[in-house]
């Protein structure tokens, strides 16, 4: 087997250096980590720059008249013009924090479904999606009378492209919202063929990027996404953060979720007024902390660049899939052209869970189950799959562990 | 590599789990319920018949899932024959404990054919694929239909 050429502008040791964690010994072998899709390991910067900020810099945000709060409030929006940068948004009050992707996708099932959309008309989503991105649009269409459509993907994993314009036929999709990277199957889909289509029948777009933005740049205004989502913990910073863009005239457009403090202009017991976007959507105390960390997560992922990122993750991926797809009995679930690093697969003697549990003995750290991600695993007629998913800091060593280790997983199982 | 697993991959599991003798779906039954572990996906499904005393006559499940939890199911329809709805309770806590703790003090014999799965309590993610299909049976012997292991 050929070694894969790995992108020599990224010094994997120095960069592993930089992942306290990843010194851990699991049993007494070395931590191979591959469940960075569910959540990633956090470098040095990111977990300096949190306890930074609690040993000398923080006080309530927004509201303080000293020093302590203006400084802190000053690091917290610090991120929301970090967030705009790494989205390439054009106006930093299209940034609204939310605790995750989940909130961010409920925030705009809501506010937009609720409040903009009307009943009768439909919200199309795919059939790969996480739960998250299915969940809240049963909830508006039982609550408010949408229609719920989704998009067919063929045997590869990539969405029927014919099938989705043909779901907006009679004029009636409001709403698209769409994964922009399978958390199960890796594919990419095709987002500004999504939103062109989208655009010229008169419908908006959410993208949820909770995996695509860790892996590849993302540009909401090349795209021309109406709103995009992603959360902190996935992009090597803290959980209780989350991204939600949207573009300026619809979150204007748009009425407050939550009500509480910070999102309002003034408040009698007759009526309230509304605070300016983004602040109209950021009620009560945020995760100021988990928002400080976020900043320093975006600045470490820019200072090491998505085209570095994007070359040594395609490079694993390939390795990976050859690697796994030499192993007798293993199907890798999902063949789609444009992936990322989240691989997939079944092995034809043992359960996902005993898979996993026999990697765990190795050191080895995967995902099995059906990823929050029901109705795809019956799209796919499994019940549920082994993961492996890759950052930043996997290297190819660790894909041939995984893949020797797989072939004695099977071995045992005779 | 993993010859330490074989203490919870043993024999029994690895044939009660590749082939259960009792996962049918009984055509005559009293009662059924489904159990869901919605962490992980797993389903079970059990249908009880009783007797005319009231006690189990026979069991039977249908299970997707993992090795261990099909065992435990194929393993749980031996234990329970026989039994009322108060003593397979009982049955059910003892079981429990075992997988939790890997202790079975005073083992019932009807637990005996069990213990092969004692070291699942070492795994602690895994107790649940145990437990699913007694959660399952109780729930069909209190009318219930359904429950999860949460």
């Amino acid at each position: 087997m050929n070694a894969p050429s790995f992108d020599a502008r990224l010094d994997i040791a120095a960069i592993r250096a930089q992942f306290p964690i990843l010194e851990q010994k699991i049993r007494g072998k070395d931590l191979v980590f591959l469940d960075s899709a569910a959540s990633a390991q956090k470098p040095r910067a990111v977990i300096d720059a949190m306890v930074g900020a609690m040993e000398t810099q923080y006080a309530n945000i927004h509201r303080g008249l000293h020093w302590m709060s203006e400084r802190t409030t000053e690091a917290y929006e610090a991120t929301r013009d970090a967030a705009a940068r790494l989205l390439n948004a054009g106006d930093r009050h299209e940034i609204v924090f939310v605790r995750n992707s989940t909130e961010g996708i409920n925030l705009v099932a809501h506010s937009y479904g609720r409040g903009i959309m009307k009943p009768g008309q439909a919200v199309v989503i795919s059939a790969m999606e996480h739960h998250s991105n299915i969940v809240p649009w049963q909830m508006l269409r039982d609550a408010h009378g949408t229609e719920l459509r989704v998009a067919p993907i063929n045997d590869a994993g990539e969405l029927d492209m014919a099938a989705y314009e043909a779901l907006f036929a009679d004029g009636k999709v409001g709403l698209v919202a769409i994964t922009h990277m399978s958390n199960v199957l890796g594919s990419y889909t095709p987002a500004e063929r999504i939103i062109q289509i989208a655009h010229a029948h008169g419908a908006k777009v959410l993208l949820d990027g909770s995996q695509a933005v860790v892996h590849r740049r993302v540009d909401v205004r090349a795209l021309d996404a109406d709103f995009y989502v992603f959360t902190g913990h996935k992009l090597y910073g803290p959980t209780g953060i989350g991204v939600l863009y949207g573009k300026r005239e619809l979150l204007e457009a748009m009425p407050p979720w939550m009500g509480g403090g910070d999102m309002i202009s003034s408040v009698t017991y007759e009526r309230s007024t509304w605070a300016r976007v983004p602040h109209k959507f950021e009620a009560g105390t945020p995760a100021i902390i988990e928002g400080i960390g976020l900043n320093a997560a975006i600045e470490w992922v820019e200072g090491i660049g998505y085209p570095a990122i994007a070359a040594h993750e395609a490079a694993l991926t390939d390795h990976a899939l050859s690697r796994l797809s030499a192993i007798e009995g293993l199907t890798v679930i999902g063949r789609a052209q444009d992936r990322g690093g989240v691989v997939s697969f079944t092995l034809d003697r043992a359960h996902a869970h005993d898979i996993a549990t026999l990697l765990d003995r190795a050191g080895i750290a995967v995902r099995a189950g059906h990823h929050c991600a029901e109705p795809l695993m019956h799209r796919l007629g499994l019940e549920s799959t082994a993961r492996a998913s890759f950052g930043i800091y996997t290297t190819p060593g660790e894909i041939d562990v995984l893949a020797d280790t797989l072939i004695k997983v099977r071995e045992f199982f005779q | 590599m993993f010859e330490d697993l074989r203490d919870l991959y043993n024999a029994t599991i690895i044939e009660r789990g590749r082939r259960p003798r009792h996962m049918r779906r009984l055509e005559d039954f009293d009662a059924t319920a489904k159990g869901d572990n919605p962490m992980c996906g797993d389903r079970v499904q059990v249908w009880v018949k009783y007797a005319g005393d009231g006690t189990i006559a026979a069991t039977g499940f249908d299970a997707r899932g993992c090795e261990i939890s099909k065992a435990a199911a194929d393993l749980m329809v031996e234990a329970v024959a026989g039994h009322s709805a108060t003593s397979t309770r009982r049955l059910f806590a003892a079981f429990r404990t075992l997988a939790q703790t890997g202790e079975c003090a005073e083992c019932a014999e009807e637990l005996k054919p069990m213990l092969p799965l004692a070291a699942v309590h070492e795994y602690p993610s895994r107790v649940k694929c145990a437990t699913l299909p007694w959660h399952a049976l109780i729930a069909a012997l209190e009318g219930e239909g359904a429950t999860t292991s949460e």
